[in-house]
């Protein structure tokens, strides 16, 4: 942009420029450019309402009406690009658009209840400033109001206030345009103009709140934060999301030290202005049911309520002892300055490489993959997917799994040119929304697909080319490893997406073994989730086991010997165990590790809420939720995203101060415990990567006998997530759990859509019912925990084989 | 001036709507002489003919046409807009009723010229019988090979599709038609682009009216001096001017562009017997009114204009001195605000704004400060709604307080039924008296 005083003749016009003026200014602006946008660059505003810089123009509501020379009527200054010479003139200059201005706002207000000191947007609604800017101060009406029963959901979320809504249509564009999901549409015509729903069809889009943001009136709200403040009586902290590795800015409201509501912020390289619902709503979980106290295993064997100084007193004693034998297991979800204090205290204090933070299925190969190819690797990011010419994604659902990398590929794919495919079961309807090319291959038959696919491997060739791995891969022996090696070949670019916010940050602070810096000395090879399990119950294996079994062919006289159990207390597989913000139901055989604490002599618990992991534990300390520290996230893309505390006044420690206070009582010393510290720390502190990539051969689909199936599986956005709780409208926008099945599966099953189907793994099963989709054979799928959790429920994973039998077990 | 059928040549006798009634007279010889002279000489003729398009709008149909962009490798598509829902508006109907197959024969001619090889024809919802006819002239023409592949041996391939409309005013405007022929909720889309350029399912595509496009084959085969030998400089040819209201023999009068609207009257027997002209609109209710004072001027675009009003879609309404204006202009205005499809705000609530106060007046509770509210709100809709229904609803109140402001006066203390008998401008007043 240039810009020159007025009557200044020597504005240079910059290729692909246009030079014009807005009220006297002289300005060049790049072609295209709209002029309610260029009119901002000169700090004009002017005022609005269906405009939406990131929505396609509508020139709708008639708000920016603007006087441009040589024209005859005024027009829409949000749906014009300024063209050469143009020249236009705002409500600041051009009586003929103040007229018009001041003209559409008293018809705005026409039909409009002015309810608004019960309306939620009373104090930051657009309608209430602009009609303070561009209104007349007496309205000239005197017929009634067009009225509408107060509000109608439009989803379990969504209230719609139809009187409020000045069809600016914001909420239908984007629910079209940007989220795929046009659930919602105007109906009706003339003043009656409604948003509304098919009948049948609630606003059950990923992407709902969105709306409520955007709406420029208080006719969108959602049940949430419905009549629950006053914008005025909020304190807004900029924040980051804690739940996906989307890495989404938000903007997180409080009042009187509780969390109101959460709004997505404005970043235009990750998130844009959008983020996701659960993102939004699912913050319930921040206050209820909360560990307040630490808490100390009695004499009975029961968790009792402690004072600080005992439980660190008892927790530094164990530790001390168990010094070169304990293992520190953490679940996804820490900021990255906890995870690398976690790395520091497990590799300087407790002397093991023992740890991991991966709670969910994974494998070895995975580790080798993460710390040869992903750990310290930078990019490709959200910007590199928009212009990438195709996206090819591997074992990853984005709308499920990280939605804001769903929605810009649907940017990339509806503005730009990028063409995606996908190796996936069935076409998802984020797959679909994305008009990807499907794949079809169950868990194992990955490579057999992607590598047998001339396009998708003439696409990944393409320079900027991306290639999307999402952590389910680890269930598919080879497929990193043929990810990482077609990547080098191709020379596309690799992105590994976990579903969890604190993957990447806990693997960048070294949670992994193998992965301490050099600094922290010499440490003997550690185990992670695998090895610590195998471990515990080899060392849990009851003696009777060893005894061998009377043959019971064997005449009845004969007697066998049995083999004299020591007496000698065996020495502990670990003796301590550190869990940090981890749940076992994420791990496979997550019950055989909470059984397991028997075989440990101490078992030290950290965490924000109760699981089965904290109820067995025998020390248990609170820890500071994300609202109540500062820190940083680390995306999908290798981006640090950093957040404020938000609750100042808190005085609950993090992870890292409680580890801290613990290395004290042990008379060690572990350095500050604030954010910044340990993120300054562990910018120097590298944690060492293995240089080779693992080359695991691919090993096919597994085998299936009758009445089998492989199971195919990932966790939808808004199921039974812990995180997720106390949220109960959100939890009713959730996609309905079904198992689907191919046609010909289902017909020799003899079922049909809707009949109940059940999935019967190791250690239990589930009913759902049935939905026929067209994928490959011998391939069932079933939502990762929505109904059920099928890792801790039923034993099994992506890849696993289950039982698969119609109607209901007893 | 003396009528001049051509559309209307043939509508006495009792086939002129069959294929066989058609061709007796001639139908269907301008196809050939179109695939003779190629696409492009089609164009330029129908460019020299000076055809302005009979929708209401005036548009150079010959301009419109080579708008289309050539071998862009997309399909290219001709609509007809038949939704003749304009109050007052009613000669695309008895065109399509009457004489079907010209519009058949213009269409696969237009289609030719443009390269389109689908057209639709998007007729209003609610004349079945119409939509009938038309359907059994489609039948018709296809059986006969002029619609199809290879039609008469020219290499030219034509589907055509009759399309019923849901009962929307909006949707005579193209880019609603087009939005409601995709399948959507008809409502005006953002131009550019324009729908030669972007328009059906986003491919080139030419809105014309019926008769617009009826006019085509006649111009084909006659040629430009002859089309141009009617009507003037710059409305040239005829058009089926379709008379309504307080006259004598209310129906349709071909006749040339320039005929003015006095002799017009004649024709169609002058106003009623014993009642004397009021005020008249040359061309729907969405036209400002006109007095006995410009009886005299000519029926062309720029005559009407110059008057202040527009020639429109050329059916001139008639009223006599039984008319209340307030209840007319209210009536309309019913209309508008039931029409309006809610996309822009100046045509929405502002339709509900002055709805509200024209009934006052008409009820005869109107204040005479709220005559110059009605005056602004008018202004406030006029040239800043989305598109024209907007303008057009804010144009019968001004138009009609320019020459009757006393009657609005008269709105403050008197209902419009009690100053004017509503059963005396009815058609059954005579028989009651
Ligand atoms: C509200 C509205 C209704 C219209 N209705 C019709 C109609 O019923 N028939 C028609 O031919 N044109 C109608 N038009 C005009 C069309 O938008 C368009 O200009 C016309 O079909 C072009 O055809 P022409 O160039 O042959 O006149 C309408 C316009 C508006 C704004
Ligand atoms: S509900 Fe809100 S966003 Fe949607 S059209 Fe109405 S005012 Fe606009
Ligand atoms: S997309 Fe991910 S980071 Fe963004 S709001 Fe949703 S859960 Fe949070
Ligand atoms: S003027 Fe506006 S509301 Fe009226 S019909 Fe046109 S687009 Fe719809
Ligand atoms: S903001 Fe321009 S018309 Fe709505």
């Amino acid at each position: 942009m240039t810009v020159t005083e007025s009557g200044s003749n020597e504005v240079t016009v910059p290729e692909g420029h246009v030079a014009f003026s807005i009220d006297g200014v002289s300005m060049t602006a790049e072609k295209g450019t709209l002029i309610i946008r260029a009119a901002e660059q000169l700090g004009i505003e002017i005022p609005r309402f269906c405009d939406h810089p990131l929505l396609d123009p509508v020139a709708a509501c008639r708000m920016c009406l603007v006087e441009i020379e040589g024209q005859p009527k005024p027009q829409p200054a949000c749906a014009i690009p300024v063209g050469d010479n143009m020249v236009v003139r705002t409500q600041r200059t051009s009586k003929v658009a103040d007229d018009a201005q001041k003209g559409v706002m008293e018809f705005l207000l026409l039909n409009h209840p002015l309810d608004c000191p019960i309306c939620d947007k009373g104090g930051e609604c657009p309608l209430q400033n602009q009609a303070m800017s561009a209104g007349r101060a007496e309205s000239r009406f005197e017929g009634s109001k067009r009225t509408f029963p107060k509000p109608i959901n439009v989803s379990a979320q969504i209230l719609l206030d139809r009187e409020r809504c000045v069809s600016c249509a914001r909420c239908t564009r984007f629910a079209d345009e940007i989220a795929g999901d046009a659930f919602i549409d105007l109906l009706e015509r003339g003043a009656q103009q409604q948003v509304g729903i098919s009948e049948d069809t609630p606003f059950d889009s990923y992407f709902s709140g969105n709306t409520v943001q955007i709406c420029p009136v208080g006719a969108l709200t959602n049940a949430r934060y419905r009549f629950r403040a006053r914008p005025f009586d909020l304190v807004s902290v900029p924040t980051v999301c804690e739940h996906c590795a989307s890495g989404c800015s938000l903007r997180t409201d409080v009042r009187r030290g509780e969390v109101q509501r959460r709004l997505a912020g404005d970043e235009p390289e990750i998130n844009e202005e959008w983020n996701c619902d659960k993102g939004r709503f699912a913050f319930p979980y921040l206050t209820e049911d909360r560990i307040t106290h630490p808490l100390v295993r009695d004499d009975n064997g029961d968790l009792r309520t402690a004072s600080w100084p005992e439980a660190l007193g008892m927790a530094a004693d164990a530790l001390t002892a168990a010094v070169g034998s304990a293992a520190v297991l953490t679940g996804g979800r820490l900021t990255s300055e906890d995870a690398f204090a976690y790395s520091k205290f497990a590799r300087t204090i407790l002397q093991t490489d023992n740890v991991d933070f991966r709670a969910r299925p994974h494998s070895a190969e995975e580790a080798d993959f993460l710390r040869s190819v992903v750990a310290g690797s930078e990019g490709p990011t959200y910007t590199d997917l928009q212009s990438a010419p195709a996206v090819v994604l591997v074992a990853f659902e984005p709308e499920d799994e990280s939605p804001i990398v769903f929605l810009r590929l649907r940017k990339a794919v509806t503005k730009g040119t990028t063409k995606v495919y996908a190796v996936a079961p069935w076409a998802s309807p984020g797959l679909s929304k994305l008009g990807a090319t499907v794949l079809a291959a169950g868990p194992g038959q990955e490579i057999q697909a992607l590598a047998g696919s001339e396009d998708v491997m003439q696409a990944l060739r393409q320079p900027g080319a991306v290639l999307m791995v999402g952590e389910r891969a680890a269930t598919a022996p080879g497929l990193l490893s043929w990810a990482a090696q077609t990547a080098a070949d191709t020379g596309a670019r690799l992105a590994w997406v976990p579903r969890r916010a604190g993957e990447r940050g806990a693997l960048e602070a070294g949670l992994l073994p193998g992965m301490a810096p050099a600094a922290w000395g010499e440490l003997a090879a550690g185990v992670g989730f695998p090895g610590v399990i195998e471990a515990l119950v080899t060392a849990a294996e009851p003696e009777e086991a060893l005894v061998p079994v009377p043959d019971p062919e064997a005449p009845e006289s004969a007697s066998t010997e049995v083999v004299p159990v020591e007496d000698e207390e065996p020495e502990p597989p670990f003796r301590a165990l550190v869990l940090a913000g981890f749940d076992p139901r994420d791990v496979p055989d997550g019950a055989a590790l909470v059984e397991g604490f028997a075989q440990v002599p101490t078992v030290i618990a950290l965490a924000t809420h109760h699981n089965d992991a904290t109820r067995a534990a025998d020390i248990v300390f609170p820890v500071a939720a994300v609202t109540e520290k500062a820190g940083s996230f680390i995306d999908w893309e290798g981006r640090r995203r950093p957040f404020p505390q938000v609750f100042r006044e808190s005085l609950i420690l993090s992870d890292a101060g409680v580890l801290a206070a613990i290395a004290d009582e042990m008379l060690q010393d572990f350095g500050p415990a604030d954010p910044i510290a340990l993120r300054a720390e562990a910018s120097t502190a590298q944690p060492a990567t293995r240089p080779d990539r693992p080359s695991v051969a691919g090993a096919g689909a597994r085998e299936t006998s009758a009445g089998e199936a492989v199971l195919s599986t990932w966790r939808q956005l808004v199921d039974d997530g812990s995180m997720q709780a106390g949220e109960p409208y959100l939890a009713a926008t959730a996609r309905p759990a079904v198992v689907r099945i191919g046609p010909a599966n289902a017909a020799d099953l003899g079922i049909s859509d809707g009949d109940p189907v059940t999935l019967t793994g190791t250690t239990g099963s589930v009913t759902l019912p049935a939905l026929i989709t067209d994928m490959p054979a011998g391939v069932v799928w079933a939502p990762g925990n929505s109904g059920a959790n099928l890792v801790a429920d039923l034993g099994v994973t992506s890849g696993d084989t289950v039982r698969v039998s119609v109607g209901r077990t007893s | 001036m003396p009528l001049t059928p051509v559309i209307t040549a043939h509508w006495d006798q009792p086939d002129s709507f069959t294929l066989e009634g058609y061709r007796r007279n001639g139908g269907y010889s301008a196809l050939a002489k179109a695939f003779e002279m190629g696409p492009d000489a089609v164009i330029a003729t129908v460019k020299d003919s000076g055809l302005r398009g009979r929708g209401g709008a005036g548009f150079p149909t010959g301009l419109k046409w080579s708008f289309v962009p050539q071998n862009d490798g997309k399909p290219h598509y001709l609509v007809v807009n038949a939704d003749e829902s304009e109050p007052g508006a009613c000669k695309d109907i008895p065109i399509m009723l009457a004489n079907p197959h010209a519009l058949i024969e213009g269409i696969i001619i237009a289609s030719y010229a443009i390269r389109a090889d689908h057209a639709f024809v998007y007729i209003r919802g609610e004349v079945p019988h119409v939509i009938r006819r038309m359907h059994a002239a489609v039948r018709e023409a296809r059986a006969a090979g002029y619609i199809g592949d290879n039609i008469a041996g020219s290499g030219f391939n034509l589907n055509l599709v009759v399309h019923s409309g849901a009962g929307a005013y909006i949707c005579g405007e193209e880019t609603a038609l087009l939005d409601s022929l995709e399948g959507r909720r008809g409502q005006p889309r953002l131009k550019p682009p324009f729908p030669a350029v972007a328009g059906l399912y986003a491919c080139p595509t030419v809105v014309n009216n019926v008769e617009t496009i009826a006019n085509v084959p006649y111009i084909v085969n006659n040629g430009v001096d002859w089309f141009r030998s009617f009507g003037t400089e710059k409305s040239p040819g005829f058009k089926v001017f379709a008379v309504s209201g307080h006259v004598q023999r209310p129906g349709i009068y071909e006749a040339p562009l320039g005929i003015p609207m006095a002799e017009l009257l004649e024709y169609a027997g002058g106003v009623r017997e014993g009642h004397e002209l009021k005020f008249w609109l040359p061309g729907g209710s969405s036209v400002p009114m006109l007095t006995a004072e410009h009886l005299d001027l000519p029926l062309t675009y720029e005559a009407m204009a110059e008057a202040g009003s527009m020639l429109g879609t050329g059916t001139p309404m008639v009223f006599d001195e039984t008319t209340s204006v307030v209840r007319a202009v209210t009536g309309w205005l019913d209309f508008y605000k039931h029409e309006s499809c809610g996309k822009c705000t100046p045509c929405r609530e502002g339709n509900w704004f002055i709805h509200d106060l024209l009934h006052r007046f008409d009820q005869g509770r109107g204040r005479s400060d709220q005559l110059v509210v009605l005056d602004n709100v008018c202004g406030q809709i006029l040239g800043r709604s989305f598109c024209a229904l907007g303008d057009a609803a804010a144009t019968p109140f001004p138009s009609a307080m320019k020459y009757f402001a006393d009657e609005f006066e008269a709105g403050t203390t008197t209902p419009s039924s009690v100053a004017f008998d509503p059963a005396a401008s009815t058609v059954f007043s005579e028989v009651k008296a």
